[in-house]
């Protein structure tokens, strides 16, 4: 007798503690990897063969056009 | 390292829509599929503004992050781009985009609702440079003729600015600080002034000399 109480008062506390190893719910947001085909940097290819710096060139004299108030001075 | 953006000026935009159709005609972009859009707010109603809208071409990108098969990609200049062939047409980037920028062709392999198509801010994707498939998928890549978007380019009021975002923020500093030291103060809300600044710089009241009586104010009650 003195045996089943201590086991049943052994099971009652460990099933009160049973909620204390629940873990959080709440799903985690990992960021994808792209998974697609690989793309080569703009300058690569031809007319620039890969020379970033005159490319970098051509795209800074093309954004420069887009201000008036450079061209008309 | 560019990272390029778009900037419109709602003060110039005047709903041309001459980017819309640079853009569609650059890209051959098909019937129901608008990769640009101007937005006008207030039509018709004396002080309305319009912005021409396209993918933003976000740092962190909300398409990015809920596509399931991760086709995105954004490259070193800080463009988003996709890969078509990876696309599932599921739509999910369309309710992502604040922008509305994903758009899908009525007619393809998948039905209704074709492989995503987007702005790529003229950067192709990825299929070789100047290729058949590339612009056949894509559109033209005329990032890689060393180009900035079409539409920006030929915007008529230069409303549409496109490029590096450092390039444009002086371009635009440039503008407003222009648009102030020429009268934009005191000129109405809208118009040449406003948009351009004047042509001139306002002149200066001089105050009265010696021999010049001051300006009497205006007697009470007569108008």
């Amino acid at each position: 007798m003195k045996h089943a109480l201590i086991a049943l008062v052994a099971g009652l506390s460990l099933a009160a503690l049973a909620a204390c190893g629940e873990r959080p719910q709440v799903a985690t947001y990992k960021q994808g990897t792209y998974q697609g085909k690989p793309d080569t940097p703009p300058y690569q290819n031809a007319p620039f063969n890969g020379d970033k710096a005159a490319w970098d060139r051509a795209i800074a004299q093309r954004a420069q056009n887009q201000n008036e108030y450079k061209r008309t001075r | 390292m560019a990272r390029m953006k778009f900037l419109c000026d709602a003060e110039r935009c005047i709903e041309c829509n001459g980017c819309v159709t640079a853009c569609k005609q650059e890209h051959d972009v098909p019937w129901g599929v608008n990769r640009r859009r101007v937005v006008t707010i207030n039509d018709g109603v004396p002080g309305e503004r319009s912005i021409s809208v396209a993918c933003m071409h976000c740092s962190d990108a909300p398409c990015m992050a809920v596509c399931p098969v991760d086709c995105f990609y954004r490259t070193e200049e800080g463009v988003v781009l996709h890969d078509k062939d990876l696309c599932i047409g599921c739509g999910y980037c369309f309710y992502a985009c604040p922008f509305g920028a994903p758009q899908f062709p009525q007619t393809g392999a998948f039905g209704v609702r074709g492989k995503m198509d987007k702005c790529t801010f003229c950067a192709g994707g990825p299929e070789k440079d100047g290729s058949p498939a590339e612009f056949a998928k894509y559109g033209r890549n005329r990032l890689s003729e060393g180009k900035l978007p079409a539409c920006a380019e030929m915007c008529s009021t230069k409303a549409l600015l496109g490029g590096d975002a450092d390039v444009l923020s002086d371009i635009y500093r440039e503008r407003v600080t222009m648009r102030a030291a020429r009268g934009t103060k005191g000129s109405p809300p809208w118009g040449w002034d406003t948009a351009y600044g004047s042509a001139e710089a306002p002149k200066q009241v001089q105050p009265p000399g010696p021999g010049v009586p001051a300006p009497q104010p205006a007697p009470a009650g007569k108008s």
